[in-house]
């Protein structure tokens, strides 16, 4: 299988980064960014990876089990991570985890049938002091309210 | 790389020496042109003059300590490393930050990157390394994306590389992302994880310092800990040590949050008191409410009850008060909080973050987040305080790394300390009898 010019410069790169012979440290970057343009750990990239780093299938299987942002099918286009631990908590993490639920008619870790949004509440993403932060893909929103939430989910529609 | 402005105008209270640079509203990071203007990289000039030896004793003189939780003494733990040995010698950062609460070393690596790069230069020349890695939270991609641009600025003028400004020493240095797991904050965790394996920690000892990445003699340390390294070796170990109180050195981030006027993240000098932290940088407790309880160092650090606050803010001192100041993460709770709610949240973490590695742990947090469900949906009794304590009991100190103990402390404190509320809330749930013919909520 093949990747974009850019994501092959990456593991170019990325695989001097390990000592000789522990090229295997690379795994778990090269599948997390791997799965940033395939979608998830499809059979195919899990080979890929496997014959370039010369680890067993197995050994790939073992770490997509224990990362939970290794993803087995593929999430929505716009996957909203919304963070419920002790400080979002404190400030409404959870009434707006219920709000962005009901909102997108989403149960926690379902995706919308036109594949745009899937939904997640997540552990601590390291936000507290902005709390309650969402996170969609990668991209942080802090201080979030059912408000502001609601005008985000406006203009995620309108980016399709 | 525009971030929004997660700063907040500098108090007068605070002393900024990490954050020295972060002028409000600043919303880029200080790229090299601009560390260079504000002394940036001098500390590596300084550095390299010295031998290792004069380094780890100026980072023991500073009194610093790992800014990640533990607080062991930096400059010691550098000390353990044979720079004799004939293996390779490796710098590994700990930028896995996922302890609730804590959300100060994304400030670090997002406005001021070069300086953890110097910070892990000097490192690597105390211990005569050739090599280290940033080892980031997978979500922090936008962080990645910033330290891996400054490492590419540093390589491109000779700051990083195989000559290292012309001395001949090399030192390579790179991103490395996590892909979701709190375990990986556990040092060990964390080398098995860079190894390309999964995050269950190893036996200990020995110890990283002895046999860490890839088998090799390694330095782990918190972001903030290396952060703190170039203006101890620019200024000094003294008077790096000064800033703080005895056997404590210097200043630390504090990422304030909950029921706080002015939650954010400020730099005190360690030893400041707690109220004043809480009351004057954090603005208060909202809504004029008062102060019900302080999780002061992260999730994982027992809670303070309102009337114990009043205590100054470093290692020794909260220790001696029965908690920690772990990472600096200080989560406010106002009079209105419900603390088996709370209690419950954090024990389902803890179940969800256990690795399941060693059974003490494993079956520890999972059967605390069954217990406070239990209590915080109304079906709970009584014996199930006391069980929150047994089992607690039984998970301190036998897990192969801290999560258990993680777990274990703070459920044990709210058990003790707010057993009344636990009390009232079962009392007040009594009266719900299930209708003849259905099951109860939950079964044993």
């Amino acid at each position: 299988m093949t990747f974009s010019p850019e994501l092959e410069a990456r593991f170019a790169k990325m695989i001097g980064n390990y000592p000789p012979g522990r090229q295997k440290g690379a795994l778990i970057p090269m599948l997390l960014y791997a799965q940033d343009e395939v979608g998830s750990m499809t059979p195919d990239l899990i080979q890929e990876v496997s014959r370039r780093l010369k680890v067993t299938p197995l050994e790939i299987e073992e770490v997509i089990g224990y990362y939970t942002m290794l993803a087995r099918e593929p999430r929505g286009k716009h996957h909203i991570q919304v963070c419920t631990n002790v400080s979002c908590q404190a400030r409404g993490g959870e009434e707006l985890f219920a709000h962005a639920c009901s909102r997108l008619g989403l149960h926690n870790k379902e995706k919308s049938a036109d594949g745009q949004f899937s939904i997640e509440e997540v552990e601590c993403m390291g936000a507290c002091s902005w709390a309650p932060a969402i996170q969609v893909n990668y991209d942080f929103y802090y201080d979030m309210t059912p408000e502001k939430f609601d005008k985000l989910i406006d203009s995620l529609r309108q980016m399709q | 790389m525009n971030q929004p402005t997660l700063l907040r105008p500098p108090h007068p209270l605070e002393v900024r020496v990490l954050t020295r640079r972060f002028e409000y509203p600043r919303t880029e990071p200080v790229w090299l042109d601009e560390y260079l203007r504000t002394e940036g990289y001098q500390a590596l000039r300084k550095a390299l003059d010295l031998t290792p030896e004069a380094l780890v004793d100026e980072v023991k003189k500073s009194c610093l300590r790992g800014r990640g939780g533990a607080g062991f003494p930096t400059g010691m733990k550098w000390s353990f490393v044979d720079r004799k040995s004939p293996k390779p010698k490796y710098i590994v950062v700990n930028a896995d930050e996922g302890e609730p609460g804590t959300c100060k070393d994304r400030i670090l690596m997002g406005f001021d990157p070069h300086r953890l790069i110097e910070g892990c230069l000097i490192a690597g020349r105390a211990i005569g390394s050739n090599r280290g890695w940033i080892y980031i939270r997978g979500e922090y991609r936008v962080y990645i994306d910033i330290m891996d641009r400054a490492i590419e600025e540093a390589y491109a003028n000779g700051y990083l590389g195989d000559n290292v400004l012309g001395t001949g020493w090399s030192f390579h240095l790179s991103t490395h992302t996590g892909a979701g797991s709190y375990e990986c904050g556990e040092e060990t965790a964390l080398l098995e994880s860079l190894e390309g394996k999964r995050g269950n920690p190893r036996l200990k000892p020995p110890f990283p310092a002895v046999s860490g990445a890839f088998q090799c003699p390694t330095v782990v340390n918190n972001v903030e800990t290396y952060s703190a390294v170039p203006d101890i070796i620019l200024k000094g170990g003294e008077w790096y040590a000064g800033l703080g109180t005895p056997r404590n050195g210097g200043t630390r981030l504090v990422g304030l949050s909950g029921h706080l006027n002015t939650p954010g993240v400020y730099e005190v000098p360690l030893g400041m008191n707690l109220l004043t932290i809480v009351n004057e940088l954090g603005g208060g407790v909202w809504k004029g409410r008062k102060l019900k309880a302080i999780i002061p160092g992260g999730s994982s650090s027992p809670v303070l009850k309102a009337d114990e606050c009043d205590i100054p803010a470093d290692y020794d001192s909260f220790a001696k008060a029965g908690t920690m100041l772990g990472s600096g993460a200080t989560v406010v709770l106002d009079d209105q909080t419900d603390m088996v709610r709370v209690l419950a949240r954090l024990m389902s973490f803890y179940a969800h973050e256990s690795c399941g590695w060693c059974i003490p742990c494993r079956e520890g947090t999972a059967w605390l987040k069954k217990i406070t469900q239990r209590l915080d949906s109304g079906v709970g009794a009584s014996k199930d305080i006391d069980l929150i304590d047994q089992i607690s009991n039984s998970m301190m100190g036998r897990t192969f790394c801290p999560l258990g103990d993680a777990a274990a402390m703070p459920a044990m404190a709210i058990a003790r300390k707010f057993r009344d509320e636990i009390e009232a809330k079962i009392q007040s749930t009594q009266a719900f009898v299930p209708a003849p013919g259905t099951r109860p909520l939950v079964v044993l």
